[in-house]
Order: C-alpha cells, then sequence, then structure tokens
C-alpha cells in the first residue's frame, strides 16, 4: 500500500488525481446540461417535462449514488487544486520584478485557479438556489395542488426570471469555457495520454467541448429569462 | 548603441536583493549579451564598484551554465537561444533591459545573477544515468538502434540542464528538465535496465528539491534553448505511472 499511497502523493500523482476528477467532472457538465435541455419545452409544457426529468433524477437510486460520487470527486478536485496551487506558490518565494508571461503561455493555462474560483463561487451558489432547497427546503407543488407533484421548474423559472442571477451564470459559464479550454487537453497530457494520432483529436475535442458545453448551458437562463419577462 | 540595465543585485544568499540601474554605452550590435556584461563589469571595475556576478563558461550555447532572465524571458528574446548565443542586435538603441536571475525555491541565489543549480546534478544523480563497463569503448553498431528511435531519443539527450523551463513556469517546475533525462532514456536499450527506478527515484528527488508541478502551461518549451518538446512532460507521466504499477518497490 506505500507504494499507492507514495505515488498518489507525488506531484505527478496529484496531478494525475486532478485530471481524472476533471475528466469524470466533464463528463458529468455533459449529462447535466443535456437533461437540462427539458427545460426548452417550458414554452409549451410549463415544466412539465423538466418536472418529471428532475422526479427521476431525484429518486433513482443509481443516480442519487453517482450525485454523491460527483460531490465527493468535485471535492478531491478542489482540494488537490488548492493544495498543489499552494505549493506551486512556494516554489517561486522572491517573484520576478519584470515579467512577460504571455509571450510563452496561454492565458487559460496560466489562471486555472481563478478560474475554478469563479466555478466554485457559482457552485456554491447554484448549489443553495436549487440543490438545497430541493432537499432541506420547501418546493411548491404544480398549481398548489399536491396530488400533482413538486414543481421544481418554479424553482428554475424564479431564479432565472432575475436578470443578475442570469448574468451570474453567464460569467460563471464564460469561466468555464477557459477552465475547459486548456483542461481537457491537460487532463490527458497529465495522464501521459501523448500520442502523435490522438493528441491533435484530443486539443480539437477539448476546445470544441470548451465552447459546447457553456453554450449549452446558457441557453437554459437566457431562455427562461425571456420566457418569464 | 546606449541602453539602460535594471540589473539585480544581490550581496549574498542571506541578504535582500534590488534592482539597480547601470548606462551600457557605445554596444556594438555584434557583441554577444555577456560581452555586453562584460564591458560594463570593466567599467565597474574601474571606478572600484563591485562587479556583476554572472554564470557562464562555454559560451557557445552548449555547457547550459549561462542563464539571466530578460526582459521577461529566460535567455532573453530569442528562440531557441541560450544568453550566451543571444547579440546584442537583438535589441533597439534606448532600450530599457530587465536582468534578474533564474528565480525558485530550488535555484538559490548565491550573488547577483549566480544561481545554485545543484538541484539538477541531485536530481541526474538520482538516476538520470545508465550503469554500463568501463573500459574500452563498445563497437560502433553492437546494439542496433532504429534511426528514428535514435534521433528522438538525441533530441531530448540536447537538454543543457540550465533551468530556463523552470525559470520560466509560473510554477518554477522543473518537469521538462526531467521529463528531458526519463524519455531519453527510457527510448534507448540501454536505458532499459534502470527504466523504472530511474523515473521514481528521479521524480522524488524533483519533488524534494521543492520545484513546483506542471499545470501544462508550455512555457517550459517555449523558452528551452534546445526546444524539448512538451510532449516530454506526458511521457514522463506515463513513465512514472507504469513504474509506479508495475515496479518491484513497495
Ligand atoms: S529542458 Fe530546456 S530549458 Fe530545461 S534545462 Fe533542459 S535545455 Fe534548459
Ligand atoms: S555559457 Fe555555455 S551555454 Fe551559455
Amino acid at each position: 500500500m506505500g507504494w499507492f499511497l507514495s505515488a498518489l502523493s507525488s506531484s505527478i500523482g496529484r496531478k494525475v488525481i486532478v485530471s481524472l476528477t476533471g475528466l469524470f467532472l466533464i463528463l458529468f457538465l455533459i449529462v447535466h446540461a443535456s437533461g437540462n435541455f427539458t427545460l426548452l419545452n417550458a414554452g409549451d409544457d410549463k415544466g412539465a417535462a423538466f418536472n418529471a426529468y428532475s422526479e427521476f433524477m431525484g429518486h433513482n437510486p443509481l443516480i442519487q449514488a453517482v450525485a454523491w460520487i460527483t460531490k465527493i470527486l468535485i471535492l478531491v478536485h478542489i482540494l488537490q487544486t488548492i493544495y498543489l496551487a499552494l505549493v506551486n506558490r512556494k516554489a517561486r518565494p522572491v517573484g520576478y520584478k519584470y515579467e512577460k508571461p504571455g509571450q510563452s503561455s496561454g492565458w487559460s493555462s496560466r489562471n486555472m485557479t481563478f478560474l475554478g474560483i469563479i466555478i466554485l463561487v457559482f457552485l456554491v451558489l447554484h448549489l443553495k438556489t436549487f440543490w438545497y432547497v430541493v432537499h432541506y427546503g420547501e418546493v411548491p407543488f404544480v398549481n398548489g395542488d399536491p396530488s400533482q407533484g413538486k414543481d421544481y421548474f418554479k424553482l428554475v423559472a424564479v431564479a432565472f426570471s432575475q436578470p443578475w442571477y442570469v448574468a451570474l451564470y453567464l460569467i460563471a459559464l464564460v469561466g468555464l469555457a477557459f477552465h475547459l479550454w486548456h483542461g481537457f487537453q491537460s487532463a490527458f497530457q497529465t495522464i501521459g495520454w501523448n500520442h502523435p494520432k490522438y493528441t491533435p483529436m484530443i486539443k480539437t475535442i477539448g476546445k470544441i467541448l470548451a465552447i459546447l458545453i457553456p453554450i449549452g448551458f446558457s441557453t437554459q437562463p437566457i431562455y427562461i429569462y425571456l420566457l418569464t419577462n | 548603441m546606449n541602453l539602460t540595465l535594471k540589473v539585480w543585485r544581490q550581496k549574498n544568499s542571506s541578504s535582500e536583493g534590488k534592482m539597480v540601474e547601470y548606462k551600457a554605452e557605445d554596444v556594438s550590435p555584434d557583441m554577444s549579451f555577456l560581452e555586453m556584461l562584460d564591458v560594463l563589469n570593466e567599467k565597474l571595475l574601474k571606478k572600484g564598484e563591485d562587479p556583476i556576478a554572472f554564470d557562464h563558461d562555454c559560451r557557445e550555447g552548449i555547457c547550459g551554465m549561462c542563464s539571466l532572465f530578460i526582459n521577461g524571458r529566460p535567455h532573453g528574446p530569442g528562440e531557441a537561444v541560450t544568453t550566451c548565443q543571444l547579440h546584442m542586435r537583438s535589441f533597439k538603441d534606448g532600450d530599457t533591459v530587465f536582468i534578474e536571475p533564474f528565480r525558485a525555491k530550488g535555484f538559490p541565489i548565491i550573488k547577483d545573477l549566480v544561481i545554485d543549480r545543484g538541484a539538477f546534478d541531485r536530481i541526474i544523480q538520482a538516476g538520470g544515468y545508465v550503469s554500463a563497463n568501463t573500459g574500452s569503448a563498445p563497437d560502433a553498431n553492437e546494439i542496433p538502434i532504429p534511426k528514428d528511435i535514435a534521433e528522438n531519443a538525441f533530441d531530448s539527450a540536447a537538454c543543457i540542464g540550465c533551468g530556463a523551463c523552470v525559470a520560466a513556469c509560473k510554477n518554477a517546475s522543473a518537469m521538462l528538465f526531467v521529463s528531458a533525462k526519463v524519455t531519453q532514456l527510457a527510448l534507448l536499450p540501454q536505458g532499459q535496465v534502470e527504466r523504472k527506478n530511474r523515473v521514481e527515484n528521479m521524480v522524488a528527488q524533483m519533488d524534494e528539491e521543492g520545484f513546483g508541478s506542471c499545470t501544462n502551461t508550455g512555457a517550459c518549451s517555449a523558452v528551452c534553448p534546445k526546444e524539448i518538446p512538451l510532449d516530454n512532460i506526458a511521457t514522463l507521466n506515463r513513465e512514472y505511472l507504469k513504474a509506479k504499477a508495475t515496479s518491484d518497490n513497495v
């Protein structure tokens, strides 16, 4: 077991943990964004599809297990990156007086921690508005009638009818886009997956995902905002 | 041409340093950067001042001794060039040039622009070698190595251990340097015997020396005078994970 722990606590081991959790979270984002597309039916069905989807997600034991794993992996991703960021800071105790980092590296690659913090702030707010209310607060019933089931869509509609809330979402999604722009291919590099055939492919897929995932998510608050205002 | 230099001066490893301004006058564009500093130092000596300490040895781009963080970039503005091979024609009359030492916890400053890169030696000592019998040189072509592998290995062997990769990295990571040696020796038959121990020990030593860990910004490879590719770090990671999973070291 010693060799395993020493591997995990080495610089490379920690980076691999960040990479693997990051790749898992990208998968999660894709599933999450896809499921939420049911929101885009709200003009026709007043959120019925979204409510049915939420009900299913909230009560399927397999989904619930995956949801907990996701939360744990988010935590692991954050804690490992905080640790690495602190070690990396200490690795240069006295900084340069004159530096031009833009000459040799891309902006998003240098600002992953900052971008991660934007996403984290968003995540806390996001969980508070939805997850917390669903689990520990009161979700209204459809038309106020318990027999018609819970109206999860109402929660979303109230939140996304506020311009500042939508604006916050969009800012966080821009942060996410830059985070993924670097993160996806960086994760493959860290787990050692480089190959003249596949690396160019991975880089392209990473950039496509970095654009498509945030755009996919952004349609939802924008659409609901327009619908409710 | 005339330049304004802002140079990091620091008496010794424990004192605080600061940027000091100097004028470099009548600089010929054909001078190398280090010759420009030599001339300035002669003037300082004549005035009875302490000359600026900086590292150099071969002055032909092969020993890795020269360093200097010039205008925000290790080895200055050139591509794939060491400071000793940088010429003053890369600057314009009237320019202000900032000259700092490579900065990293793993490279403590000895004086002014001179740093202690002993950490790199200790990393190499931890595994960056092959054990071979001494004696007469082996026959050429005794161990056949395909040309493309030989070429790839040589590309990595080109690392001169200058430390520019560490200096440019926002995390002061030494992974490009370590990856160069690990990749080179992993490609060659002579490197196989110690392959797993090598990567495990070199990474352990690298961590112990206090270098940061790579976030794949690519700055190292962009400034490397020998153009060691960033891919090597992926190779290092793969070698390390494979070694950890399959070596006999429990
Ligand atoms: S990898 Fe490049 S920058 Fe780093 S020590 Fe070797 S030659 Fe210098
Ligand atoms: S002095 Fe030898 S490489 Fe510059």
